[in-house]
C-alpha cells in the first residue's frame, strides 16, 4: 500500500509544482488560491466525515478490541471491557480452528488466484484476438456471472452440486459414474468452492487484459511476425511482458478478494464438512456475531489484515516492472 | 463464419481457414459452461417436483408451472425484501453521486492545502477490506440505535474511495480554461460544479451509478449483521437466510430456491445488458491508471 500511495503523493506533489511555476504570485491569484482552499475543504467535507466516522473510526476500534475480552454485554456497555494485552492473539495461534481456516484460506487463494488469472488471460486472448465478430456478445457472457448476486450465484450452484437431484450428480449418473457428495466432502468442498470463485471472478480479469491487450501498438505486434515469431513467441515474448501492469493489478484485486472469501462457505457449506472450508471471514464472522467474542473476532481480523497487507506489499515488490 | 480477411504475412491461408472456426467453437463451448449454471436455474424454477428430482435430469420442464413462485410468495415476503433492497440501493446511489464526484473535483480541479494528503487517504481507503470495519461498526450502530434501519444499511456505504477515485480522473479531462472562464464571468464554486463540470462528466457518472447500485443490490455481509428484524432484510439476507434453514420444507424446496434466485439476479443482468458498454469502460479506468 505505501507503495501506491507513496508514488501518488508524489505524482501530486509534481502537478502542483508545475501549476504553481506556470501562475506567477500576483495578487488576484493568491485570493483565488485562498477561495480554493475554503472550496477544496467544503467538497471534501462530506466524504472525510463519512471516512471518518464509518473507516477510520472502526479500523482503530478493531485494533483497540483485539486486546480486551470484548463480549456480549459490552456491545451496550463498549466501555467495561476489559485490557487483555496480547491474550487474544496468543490464544489464536493455539487456536485449531482457526489454523484450520487460515489453512483453507490459503488452499482457497493459492489455488484460486492462479487459475482465475490464466483462464482470464485466455479467455481475453481468444476474444480479443482470436475471433473479430461478436465479441461483445461474447465478453457480456463471460462478463455476466461477475454481476451477479453471490447470495443467489451460491443458492444455484449448491443445488448444481446436490449429491441426490443435482446437474452433476445426475449427469454423471446417467453416464454410469457414481460422483461423491462433492459439497459434504472434506476432499472435494474446497475445490467445488474454488472452481465456483474461478467461474465468478473470471470475468473482471478478462475484461481487464482485455484493455490491456488493447493498449498494446499493432506495430509492436507486427513487428514481431515480420521476425519470425510464432503465435507462442509473441505471446510469451511481447504480449505478456506488455501486459506486466496489468497482471500486477488483475493478481493483486483477486488475491485480495479470495482472502476475504466469505459469502461461498456461509451459503454452500457453512464452513462444513468438519470445518473443511471454513475461511477466516467466516471464522471471524461466527466468533463475532454468534458467540459475541469481540475482542477474539477483532484479533482475528487484525491477522487477516496484516496478512492481506503483507502479501499485497510483496505482489507489487515481486512482480514491479524490471524493465523500465 | 471465418471472413476471408488478410491473412498475416507469415500464417498460411489454409491454417488460418481452419483455425478460425476452431476458435468459435472453443469460445462458445466457454462460453455454455459460463451459462449452465443460469440456464439450469431459469429452467428449474419452472419444474414441477417430479420434474426437479428426476434422474437422469430433466434440462426443458415436462410441465411448466409458476408453482414454485407462488409457493415461495407464501412462505416469503418477496416485495418487502425487493423495496428494501431497492430503497438502500438507490440512496446508497444518490449519496456517492454527489459526495464522490464532489471530492473528485475537489482533487482533479481545485488547488488547496492537503489536497494531495487527501487523496493519499484516498488511495489507502482503496486498499482496505471491510472485514476490518463490521465488529465495531456495529457496536456503533447498536449505540446509535441505527440497527434495523435503513441508515445504518446505507451509512457506511454512503461514499466510496473506489468512486472518488473514479470522479477524479474523468473530471481531470475538464479543460481547466473553461473553469476559468466561468470564474472571470462570476460564477462560483457550487454554479460550476453543479452546471459545468457534472453535466461533462455524465459518461463516469453512468459507470458509477451502475457500478454503486450492483454493488448495494450485491451486497451481503454488513446487511446480514445490522438486520435482526425480517421486516428490514435485503433480498440476498432473506434468500441466504431461507436456503440455510433447517425448518424449509426439503420437498421441491430446490424449485423455491431457484425461483427465489431467479427473482434475485434477473433485474441485474437486465439492467447489465441494457449497459454493459459502462462496465468495461469503468473497469478499464479505475484498473489502467
Amino acid at each position: 500500500m505505501s507503495a501506491t500511495t507513496g508514488q501518488a503523493a508524489s505524482d501530486a506533489a509534481v502537478t502542483k509544482k508545475r501549476q504553481s511555476a506556470r501562475t506567477p504570485a500576483s495578487r488576484p491569484a493568491r485570493r483565488s488560491l485562498g477561495r480554493h482552499n475554503l472550496h477544496g475543504w467544503l467538497f471534501s467535507a462530506p466524504f472525510l466525515v463519512l471516512f471518518g466516522v464509518f473507516m477510520l473510526f472502526p479500523i482503530v476500534a478493531t485494533l483497540l478490541m483485539s486486546f480486551t475480552d470484548f463480549g456480549a454485554r459490552n456491545v451496550t456497555h463498549p466501555g467495561d471491557a476489559n485490557f487483555i494485552g496480547v491474550d487474544n492473539y496468543t490464544q489464536l495461534f493455539q487456536d485449531d480452528t482457526f489454523l484450520t481456516a487460515l489453512f483453507n484460506t490459503a488452499y482457497f487463494v493459492v489455488a484460486g488466484v492462479p487459475l482465475t488469472i490464466v483462464l482470464g488471460l485466455l479467455v481475453a486472448l481468444l476474444l480479443n484476438n482470436g475471433i473479430d465478430r461478436a465479441r461483445t456478445f461474447f465478453r457480456i457472457g463471460f462478463y455476466a456471472p461477475v454481476v451477479t448476486t453471490i447470495v443467489a450465484v451460491a443458492v444455484v450452484w449448491r443445488f448444481v452440486l446436490d449429491p441426490s437431484d443435482g446437474l452433476i450428480a445426475g449427469l454423471c449418473s446417467a453416464l454410469g459414474v457414481h460422483t461423491p457428495d462433492l459439497l459434504g466432502s472434506r476432499t472435494w468442498a474446497m475445490p467445488a468452492l474454488i472452481a465456483m470463485a474461478v467461474w465468478r471472478n473470471m470475468g473482471t480479469v478478462m475484461v481487464l487484459f482485455i484493455a490491456g491487450l488493447q493498449a498494446i501498438p499493432t506495430e509492436v505486434r507486427e513487428a514481431a511476425r515480420l521476425d519470425g515469431a510464432g503465435a507462442f513467441q509473441e505471446l510469451r515474448r511481447i504480449t505478456v511482458p506488455l501486459l506486466r501492469p496489468t497482471l500486477l493489478y488483475a493478481t493483486v484485486i483477486t488475491t485480495i478478494g479470495y482472502l476475504n472469501v466469505f459469502e461461498e462457505p456461509f451459503v454452500m457449506t457453512q464452513g462444513g464438512p468438519t470445518n473443511a472450508t471454513l475461511t477466516v471471514s467466516l471464522n471471524m464472522y461466527q466468533q463475532g456475531f454468534n458467540f459475541f467474542h469481540m475482542g477474539y473476532a477483532s484479533a482475528m481480523a487484525y491477522v487477516l489484515f496484516v496478512v492481506i497487507m503483507g502479501i499485497t506489499v510483496l505482489q507489487l515488490r515481486l512482480m514491479k516492472d524490471n524493465t523500465r | 463464419m471465418s471472413a476471408p480477411t488478410a491473412p498475416a504475412p507469415n500464417h498460411r491461408p489454409r491454417e488460418a481457414a481452419l483455425r478460425k472456426p476452431l476458435l468459435y467453437l472453443i469460445a462458445c463451448a466457454g462460453l455454455l459452461v459460463m451459462a449452465t449454471p443460469f440456464l439450469w436455474m431459469a429452467l428449474s424454477a419452472f419444474k414441477t417436483k417430479k420434474d426437479l428430482t428426476a434422474s437422469p435430469p430433466v434440462w426443458i420442464p415436462s410441465h411448466w408451472t409458476l408453482g414454485n413462485f407462488t409457493e415461495l410468495l407464501d412462505q416469503l415476503d418477496m416485495p418487502r425484501f425487493f423495496l428494501n433492497s431497492l430503497i438502500v440501493a438507490v440512496l446508497v446511489t444518490v449519496c456517492n453521486l454527489l459526495f464522490c464526484s464532489m471530492l473528485g473535483y475537489a482533487l482533479a480541479k481545485l488547488r488547496f492545502s492537503g489536497r494531495s494528503k487527501i487523496f493519499g487517504v484516498v488511495l489507502a481507503a482503496l486498499m482496505v477490506p471491510g472485514n476490518l470495519m463490521v465488529l465495531p461498526l456495529y457496536v456503533l450502530m447498536n449505540q446509535m440505535g441505527l440497527i434495523d434501519t435503513y441508515a445504518g444499511l446505507v451509512l457506511p456505504f454512503a461514499a466510496s474511495a473506489f468512486g472518488v477515485f473514479l470522479m477524479r480522473q474523468f473530471m481531470q479531462g475538464v479543460p481547466d480554461e473553461l473553469l476559468e472562464a466561468a470564474r472571470m464571468d462570476g460564477a462560483g464554486e457550487w454554479y460550476i460544479f453543479f452546471r459545468i463540470v457534472l453535466p461533462l462528466v455524465k459518461p463516469a457518472l453512468a459507470t458509477l451509478t451502475i457500478f454503486t447500485f450492483l454493488g448495494s443490490w450485491n451486497n451481503f455481509i454488513w446487511p446480514l449483521i445490522a438486520t435482526n428484524d425480517p421486516g428490514k432484510y435485503t433480498l440476498p439476507v432473506a434468500l441466504a437466510t431461507f436456503a440455510n434453514d433447517p425448518n424449509r420444507t426439503v420437498a421441491g424446496g430446490n424449485g423455491m430456491l431457484m425461483a427465489g434466485s431467479l427473482l434475485v439476479v434477473v433485474p441485474v443482468l437486465l439492467v447489465f445488458a441494457v449497459l454493459q458498454r459502462h462496465f468495461t469502460q469503468g473497469i478499464a479506468t479505475a484498473g489502467l491508471k
